[in-house]
């Protein structure tokens, strides 16, 4: 028995990650991480615009050049994003953490407001910084 | 009856000596954060396409230097705290774990540091 348990007996395992349809739940934690690690790469940037501002005007140039870039704009847009949704989801986890919240249709509902709402603020946000760049440019 | 100490259970760190450090830590930082990064958002999108002069006038505001400078260091604790945990979780390697852990914690350290070395450059020498 146990030299058998050794070599690694093919077991049944329970149905994982690609067998469950994910529920609501599931989906923002998972992409609560995510955005957190995600906005983790993220402080480079901020980090980026505040050395880029005491250095001089040729570095904040090609801060400014990368940030109104297509590509900047999309990384932009990503930290936008993830920025509304780790907010908003955190606030989430701060109502839990004050033990509201946890019936099941609580936390789903709670859950698809805040992909909602992150969505809309985003896309807002997103909206300003388009207008205004195109007004800037 | 509990086999611990007295000393123990007054203590109450359990058994890796840290208790709720770590837990109570994410949380706090997690509240001072959702105004600072409002306010940082608001003060970003305030700044879009204005001049390095503009945005260095912003930052050297007595006011607008402190919140950064408070936002940065905030951001950088709840972010080593958070990675710390999915490094806990998915890095079951224990040479692999401790060096990522180190690197962890190098990263904010760094990313603070020259954070705020900008923002001193710019706050103190009006640059």
């Amino acid at each position: 028995m146990a030299e058998q348990a050794k070599k690694g007996r093919e077991r049944p395992l329970s149905p994982h990650l690609q067998i469950y349809r994910w529920p609501v739940t599931m989906a923002t934690s998972i992409t609560h991480r995510a955005t957190g690690v995600a906005l983790a790469a993220g402080t480079l940037l901020v980090a980026w615009w505040l050395i880029a501002t005491a250095s001089g005007d040729d570095a904040y140039s090609t801060f400014s050049l990368v940030a109104r870039s297509p590509l900047g704009l999309v990384i932009l847009f990503g930290f936008v994003w993830s920025l509304a949704f780790h907010l908003l989801n955190g606030i989430r986890h701060l109502v839990w953490d004050a033990g509201y919240g946890f019936e099941i249709k609580t936390a789903d509902r709670s859950g698809i407001l805040v992909i909602a709402l992150s969505v809309i603020v985003a896309a807002g946000i997103f909206a300003y910084v388009l207008l205004s760049n195109g007004a800037a440019s | 009856m509990s086999i611990r100490t007295p000393l123990a259970r007054v203590e109450g760190l359990g058994a890796a000596h840290r208790g709720t450090e770590h837990f109570t830590r994410q949380r706090a930082t997690a509240i001072a954060l959702v105004p600072l990064s409002i306010w940082f958002t608001c003060s970003a999108l305030s700044l879009i396409g204005a001049e390095r002069t503009d945005a260095a006038a912003f930052l050297a505001e007595p006011v607008n230097a402190v919140l950064m400078a408070l936002f940065v260091i905030t951001a950088m604790i709840h972010m080593a705290a958070g990675l710390q945990v999915v490094i806990e979780d998915y890095v079951h390697n224990e040479a692999g774990k401790v060096v990522l852990l180190l690197l962890n914690k190098s990263f904010a350290w760094l990313v603070g540091a020259a954070a705020i070395y900008a923002l001193l450059k710019i706050a103190l020498l009006r640059t």
